[in-house]
């Protein structure tokens, strides 16, 4: 005999018979019964466990058992239903079906009928979390690690990714930020080899010139004011594990020279020290700036370049892929729920579609933190769009602007530029009709600003 | 008579004592005038203030037609793990479909149902099994069909929680 998953039913009743009978006869049938009094005290209990189905009597004082279905829906919008009542009259039935009752039983009803009924709501939620086991095992197939897409190009580069793991070669991400560049070169670390050595992260673009070149090189005790014992840099330290060289754009020449006879001769000294090291580690970097202009503009050195763009990989931004949207929230939702202790099923319709909507400029990371985010003050057990804060890029975030006016353009600006010029959209986001809408363009001489050529 | 029979079933299927109590008068409260018939969960109430100390649990037999606010009609009703159980005879007989008495049946279908809610009183849920006493009969049709003894693992579990002892 296989466990089933426990079945649990919410009786709301203000008839204290009607609850007492109705939970002793469902619990006969095996059933994890509680009840309410009242569509208030429903509410209060909605959070405490998974209900699969409601039993709501249709005229309670206070709330009556529509309102109360009216309520769970927007909290529970999957929540099945079932209204009871003695009073047998069509309107009220036809009423309750069509805000989105399961069924409709008048009281007292045949004990065949409410079996039938449950049993039939058990197969059917069965078959759903069946469903929703199987699309899981198939979304397996779209991980690398602690990366998820379903986007084809992404596919690629998880393919390739795991080829280039087992290779030695220098590895190149590019990609704006927050696309995952770190997590693709962990999940390449972790695919390879050298998965039980060390993987050791450096951020280029938070250290100046001296102290990343002892970050990574280290240095000999004495070999400078305040250097006042050895220390091993994080070449040294990768062993023969992995260097990750993040931000890599933002190092100045003389450290890209010094970098480059590092990558040619696999061999480096401590700053202020004699003694050559040999490199055991595999180097991988990344960036989010355009290192061919920065070539173009002498910034950055072709050679190293090469170097480094041995295999080159470039993650898509998260707008050009808006297909793996639902299945990262899904993945962070899953996530936090561990982390959290929550027990979050999901998101609601409109929650979803602002979040697919969404242009993202800070990519898988800012979605991740505004999933975080909506689960900390997610009321029921669905991320509802109340819930969904989207001001990371609103007005506020440009210091510069101090007057009104100023701010008022501003925002006028980014919403245009959010909704690619289109004026009706706009104008409905800024809540202002068109005329309106044109005349502050007119105003403050807004121009559309150009979509900088894609290579 | 019933009784007299009932008790040698029921023994003989517990591997226990049972004993016959004097006829007790079902509790006028217990009756819905609307519907003509007795609340089931108002006499099992009434039950529980009838235990004898020494028993372990109560079967209430009765010839009236017993419902719960909810349904038409109940066969009978028990406490979930709990002392008491009561089971209806009026719907188990032929009679009431307007069919020819049939004591044989009449006297099986009796003997399920008491089993069955005792079950209940013993932990038991309805059971998977169309093989098992205590599979769910919501008609007499249901309750023909079913077979007449536990299934073994409907007859473990009841035994381990007579072991515990478990109540509510």
């Amino acid at each position: 005999m296989t466990m089933e998953k426990t079945v649990n039913i919410m009786v709301v009743d203000d008839e204290e018979i009607v609850r007492e009978s109705l939970t002793s006869w469902l619990e006969e049938d095996g059933y994890h019964v509680e009840c309410a009094e009242g569509g208030k005290k429903a509410l209060e209990r909605l959070p405490e466990r998974n209900w699969d189905l409601m039993l709501v009597d249709l005229k309670m004082p206070g709330m009556d058992g529509i309102q109360l279905m009216d309520e769970v829906h927007k909290t529970s919008p999957d929540m099945l239903v079932i209204i009871m009542t003695a009073f047998a009259t069509v309107d009220t039935a036809v009423k309750a079906m069509k805000k989105g009752a399961y069924d409709y039983f008048v009281k007292p009803f045949n004990p065949d009928d409410i079996s039938l009924t449950i049993r039939k709501i058990v197969d059917h939620r069965k078959l759903v979390q069946e469903n929703q086991f199987l699309r899981k095992e198939l979304k397996k197939q779209y991980k690398l690690r602690d990366m998820i897409s379903k986007n084809e190009k992404m596919l690629e580069i998880f393919d390739l990714a795991r080829t280039v793991a087992r290779s030695n070669s220098t590895v190149l991400i590019q990609g704006e930020s927050g696309t995952g560049k770190e997590l693709l070169a962990r999940a390449i670390h972790d695919e390879s080899p050298r998965t039980n050595a060390p993987f050791i992260s450096v951020s280029c673009a938070s250290l100046t010139e001296s102290l990343l070149e002892s970050e990574l090189f280290g240095h000999e005790k004495g070999a400078f004011t305040g250097a006042a014992a050895l220390k091993r840099g994080k070449l040294e330290l990768a062993q023969d594990g992995t260097l990750f060289l993040d931000e890599i754009g933002d190092i100045s020449l003389k450290l890209q020279m010094d970098l480059l006879r590092v990558l040619e001769q696999r061999e480096f000294r401590r700053v202020g020290g004699s003694d050559l090291i040999a490199i055991g580690s595999r180097i991988l970097a990344a960036t989010n700036r355009d290192l061919k202009k920065a070539i173009a503009e002498g910034r950055f050195r072709p050679d190293l370049y090469y170097r480094l763009n041995v295999i080159s990989i470039q993650i898509p931004p998260l707008r050009e892929r808006r297909e793996d949207i639902p299945l990262l929230v899904e993945h962070f939702i899953e996530k936090f729920n561990i982390e959290m202790g929550k027990e979050i099923r999901g998101v609601s319709e409109g929650a979803m579609r602002i979040m697919v909507d969404n242009e993202w400029p800070g990519n898988a990371r800012e979605l991740r933190n505004v999933v975080e985010r909506a689960m900390v003050v997610a009321k029921g057990n669905l991320i509802t769009e109340a819930d969904v804060s989207l001001s990371s890029s609103g007005p506020g975030a440009n210091p510069g602007a101090k007057s009104l006016e100023e701010i008022e353009k501003e925002h006028i600006r980014l919403v245009l530029n959010e909704n690619h010029w289109n004026i009706v959209r706009s104008a409905h986001t800024l809540g202002i009709d068109r005329v309106t809408l044109y005349n502050k363009i007119k105003k403050y001489g807004l121009k559309r600003e150009g979509v900088a050529p894609k290579e | 008579m019933i009784l007299q029979w009932l008790r040698k079933e029921v023994a003989d299927t517990f591997l226990a004592t049972v004993r016959e109590m004097p006829p007790m008068s079902v509790p006028p409260a217990s009756f819905e005038a609307g519907r003509n018939q007795h609340s089931s969960t108002k006499i099992l109430k009434e039950l529980l203030g009838e235990v004898p100390k020494d028993a372990l649990k109560l079967l209430g037999i009765t010839g009236m037609d017993l419902c719960i606010p909810i349904l038409t009609y109940v066969f009978g009703e028990a406490q979930l793990g709990g002392t008491a159980a009561v089971v209806s005879t009026a719907r188990l007989r032929q009679e009431f479909y307007g069919g020819a008495p049939d004591r044989p049946l009449f006297l099986e279908r009796v003997r399920k149902e008491s089993l069955h809610e005792l079950g209940h009183t013993f932990g038991l849920i309805h059971c998977r099994s169309g093989e098992c006493v205590m599979h769910l009969s919501n008609t007499v049709v249901d309750v023909d069909a079913k077979g007449r003894n536990f299934c073994t693992y409907c007859r473990t579990v009841a035994a381990s929680n007579a072991g515990g002892g478990s109540g509510k």
